[in-house]
């Protein structure tokens, strides 16, 4: 890794996210706290466990009523928290990107694929439109996208579930971010794109010292391709490790998880499910589980 | 063995027209009997989807013979009798989910479709069944989570009670314990109603575990067709299916 900045790159404390419904306000985020440097940092976690609101908390991107607080969100040692729309539009996309989960509905379903590439990019480096145009297809090829021609003058709802995963990746690289965000950004690849796919992803965190916080559903995968893991669990990180370290995790949410794979060397008739206990939502976190940093945020334990 | 449920002779789909026309399936020939489960993996574009799309009346040109159940398909309508019998998981839910129906309408108007009665103990049964909980049943889709939507889509396609179901990467936006509920859930009602999934994946594990025989496809063509048996043992007769094969062997290998 190329260690040239001191501090992180980015720096979340105490993290929250609130809805108002029916039932009184639902927490999405309960106080989430990491850092991340010029690494790959994967997250894992139950389904509704915050992954993504967390993502679009730190870009900006929840919709009201929904409201995020935290006692720090900074890039680069300056505040992100709650920036004024203007302001935060010359961060997001350009220094922050996202790669959605849904990506084929996050993109314009009434314009082509190719100038939703060309346009982002254009906004996001003040290029010309035959220098974007180039770029567009060279990041189409480089997803490894097989006619990209084809591609690039298609519809939304033209592509495959996999190609739209790709176009969004190669939207949110072309302008060379200086952290991705990437939600599920290869569930629908199979494993020989994928692994180009995640090559590229590779070479801007080595290469250009890009922050990467990968989410993800697949242990194997960010067992093997991040750095550092956080695994959350009802709106907060439950336990934090080396991404070698995961298979063997000593949360018990996490190892319910690690049993409940389905395995293609070791058939059995049913998999294993989880019990969920009360604890892991309202317990206290467990200091030998999770970074200094999340203990700070909630002095004395949980609120 | 009784007549299969599902077969497919000769499958061609094919979108817009010449010089722009886009061949997505090129020929494929699928046989499923009553009662299996069978898998459809491949290269992402191989036309995994379409094929089923095309079975849904959801492709507009192909050409080629489809049989379910006996009933023989034509373009893209589709009988009553069809809509009781077959039902579709979406690769992608948020899409095929309306944005202004609640789940509770999204559920009662399937269940009201198929002439159920008891409609509100059924749906407290299906979002037990899919892991939601009934406190989910008056969100709109924007309320919820990626996996969430998933298993409302999942919810919305068993409350039919189909005798066939098509699952397009049903769980790929589960956390995998959420992954084996549904799973399970999918095992139990083929035993207890005799089912008959015909389900798309990359995840080769997922298909090992819940299916009995598969199809590769590649480029529009199936390439392999092959049992879960040959799969674990890694037999298989194109080059391109034992290169995923060990790829996902490698990748799961650590910890074996
Ligand atoms: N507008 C909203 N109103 C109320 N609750 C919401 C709203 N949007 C999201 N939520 C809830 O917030 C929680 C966190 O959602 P989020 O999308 O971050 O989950 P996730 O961890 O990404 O899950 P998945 O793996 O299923 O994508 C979920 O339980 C979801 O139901
Ligand atoms: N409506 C459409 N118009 C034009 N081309 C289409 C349309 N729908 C699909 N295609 C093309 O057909 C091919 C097969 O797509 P399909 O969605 O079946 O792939 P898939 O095997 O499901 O891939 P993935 O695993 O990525 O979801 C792709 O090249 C896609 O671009
Ligand atoms: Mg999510
Ligand atoms: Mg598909």
């Amino acid at each position: 890794m190329t260690a040239t900045q001191p501090g992180p790159l980015l720096s979340v404390r105490d993290l929250r996210v609130a809805f108002p419904t029916r039932q009184g306000v639902f927490e999405a985020v309960r106080g989430v706290s990491f850092d991340l440097g010029r690494e790959r940092l994967g997250v894992v976690g139950e389904s509704g466990s915050g992954k993504s609101m967390t993502g679009r908390a730190i870009l900006g991107l929840v919709r009201p009523p929904g409201k995020v607080t935290a006692s720090r969100m900074e890039f680069e040692g300056k505040s992100i928290l709650n920036l004024p729309e203007r302001q935060m539009r010359a961060v997001r996309g350009r220094r922050i990107s996202m790669v959605m989960q849904d990506p084929k509905f996050s993109l314009n379903p009434v314009m082509r694929v190719g100038d939703q590439i060309v346009e982002a990019y254009r906004q996001q480096t003040g290029a010309g439109r035959a220098a974007a145009r180039q770029r567009a297809m060279e990041m189409l090829e480089a997803v490894r996208i097989r006619d990209p021609e084809r591609v690039f003058g298609a519809y939304p709802h033209e592509v495959s579930g996999g190609m739209g995963q790709r176009i969004m990746i190669a939207m949110m690289l072309a302008s060379g971010p200086e952290i991705l965000i990437a939600d599920e950004p290869t569930s629908a690849l199979d494993v020989s794109v994928r692994t180009e796919v995640l090559r590229i992803m590779d070479d801007l965190v080595t290469d250009r010292g890009m922050g990467l916080i990968f989410i993800s559903h697949d242990l194997n995968l960010v067992a093997q391709f991040c750095d550092r893991v956080l695994i959350m669990y009802a709106g907060r990180v439950v336990e934090t490790l080396a991404a070698r370290d995961l298979h063997n995790a000593r949360h018990p949410y996490t190892q319910g998880l690690l049993n409940s794979l389905p395995r293609l060397d070791a058939p059995r008739e049913r998999l294993a499910v989880l019990e969920r206990r009360p604890e892991w939502k309202d317990g206290p976190l467990d200091p030998a589980l999770v970074d200094a940093s999340m203990i700070d945020a909630f002095p004395g334990g949980v609120r | 063995m009784s007549a299969p449920i599902l077969e497919i002779r000769d499958l061609r789909v094919w979108f817009g027209n010449p010089p722009d026309r886009v061949d997505a399936v090129k020929g494929v020939d699928l046989t499923v009997a009553r009662g299996e489960s069978f898998g459809l993996v491949g290269e992402s574009g191989s036309g995994k989807s379409t094929i089923l799309r095309a079975l849904a009346g959801l492709a507009p040109t192909w050409s080629g013979t489809i049989t379910v159940d006996g009933e023989s398909l034509r373009g893209t309508r589709r009988s009553p009798a069809f809509h009781r019998r077959v039902q579709m998981v979406f690769q992608d839910p948020y899409a095929s989910l309306h944005p202004r129906h609640t789940v509770d309408r999204v559920l009662s108007e399937t269940l009201r479709l198929q002439g159920m009665d008891d409609i509100d103990r059924r749906i407290g049964k299906l979002l037990d069944d899919v892991g939601l909980g009934r406190g989910f049943r008056f969100r709109y889709p924007h309320q919820l989570s990626g996996g969430q939507r998933q298993r409302v889509a999942v919810a919305r396609a068993l409350a039919g009670e189909p005798a066939l179901l098509l699952l397009d990467e049903p769980t790929s936006a589960l956390d995998v314990s959420v992954q084996a509920e549904i799973l399970n859930l999918l095992a139990d009602l083929r035993v207890e109603r005799g089912l008959t999934y015909v389900m798309v994946s990359h995840d080769l594990a997922v298909i090992g575990h819940l299916c009995q025989r598969l199809a590769v496809m590649q480029g529009g063509l199936i390439v392999d067709q092959l049992t879960a048996d040959d799969l674990r043992a890694g037999r298989a007769d194109s080059a391109y299916t034992r290169e995923l094969i060990a790829a996902s062997r490698s990748y799961a290998g650590r910890e074996a």
